[in-house]
């Protein structure tokens, strides 16, 4: 046995999914235990300190630090408008005077006598979270958020851009092998998470975007189009949060790469449902993917009430089904045969812990075992 | 100095016969198992599997116990129980010592703070840096921002840990104040646990600790320490490197995914795999007494360190790295930067596409040559750039009064470069992932070169089977063991790199070489401008040699001085580099990679196949040649 793998990407029709909602910083639970939820439902707010401006008092009434208290028209916590006068220096017979003037509306938050600066605090801005996916309240963290449960389809991506968002699904293609090109989107669109098969280039993204469509789900982009159409390069796969005017999902990677047809399948069983998609991606030891979530809380199963996350414990098995997930044989789908205990070595010359995999196609191949994902059943 | 503040404590080191250590990696958790075998400690196997700090695990013990199972797989020896490491040895059973290092989950990320950022910015940063943390932002009074911009960049930060200088003691305590001020007002988040107190180091004016400790005391977990600039001539860094590991053990570890469960199977304090690494490199410089320059090529960051006339200097590259970072050095590099150390002809929409599929999958390894050569010359340029971070705080104080002598004068290099001289550096070693566990030892050799580019006579040395993290960490409470393991089977002398300084003519004569081998022959080569050759030398063994250069070309004899010397042999070699410093490519790419392919043919680089397919439709193909070929 040997428990140095990499857990697929979850293809599943029906899962329970748990989706935690949380709070950058602690705030108010807006729901209870058991409460019913739909995709726009405000399960928690808090505020989130406002902009800060600085006033040099020094600077503006020629004063030293520790005179401060001496010039000073206000105090910790009062409210000041724009322009208001927080302090003033007189001068002889009204002339030569100076005054400090605040330039924002907010609250004076610290007055410094040793560095003669006033702080003044914008008013907090408020923050919301929303409930993401129609389900029920499984748990509330008391002032951090809560965990929504539903039960639903879930399909993972490799690798997306931009935040949560929702819509109908819609197929574009015929075929997980066939591009979605530019002249497939249509303004009717509108709202619609668009399917495609192979590859998006940079105009079906652009025409995507200007024409309303809330996500789009496809297996692969070039590098470069990814670029162009964010206008920048990305450095460290950390995304979400990009402003681009659509979600995108891909589940392969990147260049021309079919849909796998677990996914392409499952997602045209669902043509037409209202789904939750969620561009954010973080690569690092434990990830985040970006996901399909397609919620149908009517189906509640009476799931065990300590829930959980779903963490994978076994390892790799003989019998069990793999999917090569580096070139060659990028996608390519097997059973494992044997788990050689020993190093072996592969065509780079590299010793590796390595698999042999019966293809689909019939042939035998052996690969470095940190090459290949366990496809969950 | 020491690297540790938090005491490890004492062990009996006649009672250690087994040793485990682990390495939690950004990518990859990596077990190490170590035995007293006929009276010296020897590295017996290792375990790899994925880390597990992050979500869907959260509990880093579970990578951990997977890649010590591998251990337990391959050697039959018990480690593991239900509470964790079998502690201590028994027969087939258990371990006498049980030692950790982490970088999981990003490392210790930190921010500091100073007055005048080329001052007291820049010591703060050192100070982290050499507590074996990734700084995320320098903020100083003086960095071109204004102060609700840096207010909204601690807010969205969130650190691990914030770093306080500013002043010098006894002097003007206006702006380390407002520096206090700031973070007061911004009031930023710890990264790991929410609703905990973000850890603060004040290690600056000691007029000023009692406004820092009203300013920032209640609503931080404040630690105050000796300033690490008490004067402009002195950097004193260590009280606060020291507050930072225990911080790091007390406030972030403790809230990281499974750590407090990591921390219960061992009494030895967990390192920073940054500092650990750092400890080993250092260890060798004093022991050797030389100059070296380390580097630690891992999946997230790249960490450098020298010791370079006794100072030591660790920098860690955030988002330099060759899994979940690789494409931050395409972006920071540049794609051309990274092709012109590809021998084929390269299709620039298919590299970018391999390097983004190694990103969203970072723990997947090459299977092709051509893929394996794309990787290594990514490495090339993280080394590079990793090093170019490193000499930029590899300098001198900033603000020391100075008096020029006459000597200055004629020093070339500008008083704000770094203080270090590729020619004085005498060896350069590497670690990590992909330079340890690199098909052929050439590759390494290759990128340690391309990346630092050594001048004048440079030995090269990597670690075997990645384990200096471990050792640096065994070290703090078993350093004889830990020295033996690192002499025997950690380094791997791969060579001698002689490089020429200066550039003359493509083509041109660049140096003659004799070598008096130890079996009594005479070795001689006469290398152009632009090409490489080695010779066969072995591990152990040692060669006199004379070098000519070129009057332009200095081999560390001065411009066109003979050098006469004792090279040390290694698994590749005696490594002859007369392409020049700087080093430039031929602008013609079918020049371009007919001298690629000539380099990688002398030093045996890549199977004899690979570099044929590589040279196909070349004007002028490449000879292939034996290793050693002239010897």
């Amino acid at each position: 046995m040997a428990l140095a793998y990499t857990p697929g990407l979850k293809v599943k029709a029906s899962t329970t999914i748990r989706a935690a909602r949380k709070l950058p910083i602690p705030g108010e639970v807006l729901v209870k235990d058991g409460d019913r939820v739909d995709f726009d439902t405000v399960v928690a707010r808090t505020s989130v300190p406002g902009g800060v401006e600085i006033v040099k008092l020094v600077h503006l009434l020629g004063i030293d630090p520790e005179q401060v208290g001496m010039y000073i028209k206000k105090k910790v916590g009062d409210n000041v408008k724009k322009d208001e006068v927080i302090a003033e220096k007189k001068g002889f017979f009204g002339m030569f005077g100076s005054v400090a003037k605040s330039p924002t509306a907010g609250v004076i938050q610290q007055i410094s006598e040793l560095t003669g600066q006033v702080t003044i605090a914008e008013p907090p801005v408020p923050l919301e979270v929303k409930a993401y996916i129609p389900g029920r309240i499984e748990k509330v963290m008391p002032n951090e958020g809560v965990i929504v449960r539903t039960e639903g389809a879930l399909v993972q991506g490799i690798f997306g851009i931009g935040g949560e968002t929702h819509g109908k699904i819609e197929f574009v293609v015929s075929s997980s092998d066939e591009m979605l090109t530019a002249d497939k989107i249509r303004e009717d669109h509108v709202g619609k998470i668009v399917v495609g098969g192979s590859l998006v280039r940079y105009d079906a993204l652009k025409k995507a975007a200007s024409v309303g469509v809330k996500g789009v789900v496809v297996g692969g982009i070039e590098d470069k189009d990814l670029s162009d159409f964010l206008g920048y390069e990305i450095g460290v796969a950390i995304t979400g949060h990009e402003n681009v005017g659509l979600t995108l999902i891909v589940t392969e990677g990147f260049g021309t790469m079919q849909m796998s047809d677990r996914a392409f399948s499952l997602l045209k069983r669902l043509e037409g449902k209202e789904a939750a998609i969620n561009g954010a991606t973080q690569i690092r030891a434990g990830v985040i993917r970006p996901e399909i979530t397609v919620p149908e809380p009517g189906l509640e199963r009476n799931v065990r009430a300590e829930g959980g996350s779903e963490v994978p414990q076994k390892g790799m098995e003989p019998g069990m089904a793999v999917r090569i997930i580096r070139e060659p044989d990028f996608g390519k789908i097997g059973k494992i045969v044997s788990l050689p205990v020993n190093l072996q070595v592969v065509d780079t010359e590299s010793p590796v812990r390595v698999l042999k995999v019966e293809l689909e196609d019939g042939r035998t191949v052996v690969v470095p075992r940190a090459d290949v994902e366990i496809i969950e059943e | 100095m020491t690297d540790v503040g938090n005491q490890a404590p004492s062990l009996d080191p006649e009672k250690i016969n087994v040793i485990l250590a682990t390495d939690c990696g950004s990518t990859t958790s990596k077990a190490r198992f170590f035995k007293k075998l006929n009276n010296e400690y020897r590295f017996v196997s290792s375990g790899e599997a994925p880390t597990t700090v992050e979500a869907p695990y959260e509990d880093v013990t579970l990578g951990v116990r997977n890649a010590v199972r591998e251990v337990e797989e391959l050697t039959g020896h018990k480690l593991l129980s239900d509470e964790g490491i079998i502690l201590p040895s028994q027969g087939n059973t258990g371990t006498d010592l049980y030692v950790t290092t982490s970088s999981a989950g990003g490392g210790l990320q930190m921010m500091v703070a100073g007055v005048v950022k080329a001052m007291t910015g820049e010591s703060a940063e050192r100070a982290a840096l050499g507590a074996g943390a990734i700084v995320m932002d320098v903020i100083a009074v003086n960095d071109g921002r204004r102060l609700h911009e840096k207010i909204e960049m601690m807010r969205h930060l969130r650190p691990d840990m914030i770093l306080v200088a500013g002043g010098t003691d006894g002097g003007d305590v206006e702006h380390v104040v407002q520096t206090a001020e700031v973070i007061r007002t911004a009031e930023p988040k710890a990264r790991l646990g929410i609703g905990y107190r973000l850890p603060i180091v004040y290690a600056g004016n000691n007029r000023a600790r009692k406004q820092v400790e009203e300013i920032l005391g209640s609503k931080f977990a404040l630690t105050v320490v000796d300033n690490l600039r008490p004067t402009l001539e002195v950097e004193n860094s260590e009280p606060a490197r020291e507050a930072i590991h225990e911080l790091f053990m007390e406030h972030v570890m403790s809230h990281a995914p499974g750590y407090n469960r990591l921390m219960e199977w061992t009494p030895i304090p967990i390192m920073p795999t940054p500092a650990a690494e750092g400890r080993m490199f250092r260890t060798l410089a004093e022991r050797r007494k030389i100059n070296v320059i380390g580097v630690g090529l891992g999946g997230a960051t790249t960490n450098v360190y020298s010791v370079y006339d006794g100072r030591f200097v660790r920098t860690v590259s955030a988002n330099l790295g060759m899994s979940y970072s690789i494409c931050n050095v395409l972006h920071s590099a540049g794609l051309q930067n990274i092709t012109r150390w590809l021998p084929f002809e390269v299709d620039e929409v298919n590299i970018r596409n391999v390097l983004r599929n190694k990103m969203i999958r970072p723990t997947t390894i090459p299977r092709t040559i051509d893929e394996l050569v794309i990787e290594h010359a990514v490495a090339r340029e993280a080394l590079r750039l990793g090093f170019m971070h490193h000499k930029f705080l590899a300098r001198g104080l900033r603000g020391v009064r100075i008096q020029r002598t006459i000597a200055d004068i004629f020093d070339q290099r500008a008083f704000t470069e770094t203080y270090i001289d590729m020619m004085y550096i005498r060896m350069i070693a590497g670690t990590g992932g992909l330079l340890s566990h690199a098909p052929r030892r050439a590759q390494t050799a290759l990128a340690l070169i391309d990346g630092f580019l050594p001048e004048g006579v440079t030995k090269l040395a990597q670690d075997s089977v990645f384990m200096m993290p471990h050792l640096g960490v065994m070290s703090t409470v078993h350093p004889a063991a830990a020295l033996e393991i690192f002499e025997k089977d950690c380094l791997v002398r791969i060579g001698t790199c002689i490089a020429a300084r200066g550039t003359v003519a493509e083509g041109a004569d660049a140096f003659k070489l004799r070598a008096s081998m130890p079996d009594g022959s005479l070795v001689e080569r006469s290398l152009k401008f632009g090409e490489m050759d080695r010779i066969m030398l072995e591990e152990g063994k040692t060669a006199s040699i004379e070098i000519e250069p070129a009057k332009e070309l200095d081999v560390g004899g001065g411009p066109g001085g003979k050098l006469t010397t004792e090279v040390e042999g290694g698994v590749v070699g005696v490594i002859l580099d007369a392409r020049g410093r700087p080093l430039t490519m031929p602008q013609d790419d079918r020049e371009r990679r007919r001298r690629l392919l000539q380099w990688f043919s002398v030093l045996d680089a890549y199977p004899k196949a690979a570099i044929e397919r590589f040279g196909q439709g070349l004007d002028s193909p490449v000879r292939v040649d034996e290793p050693g070929r002239r010897s």
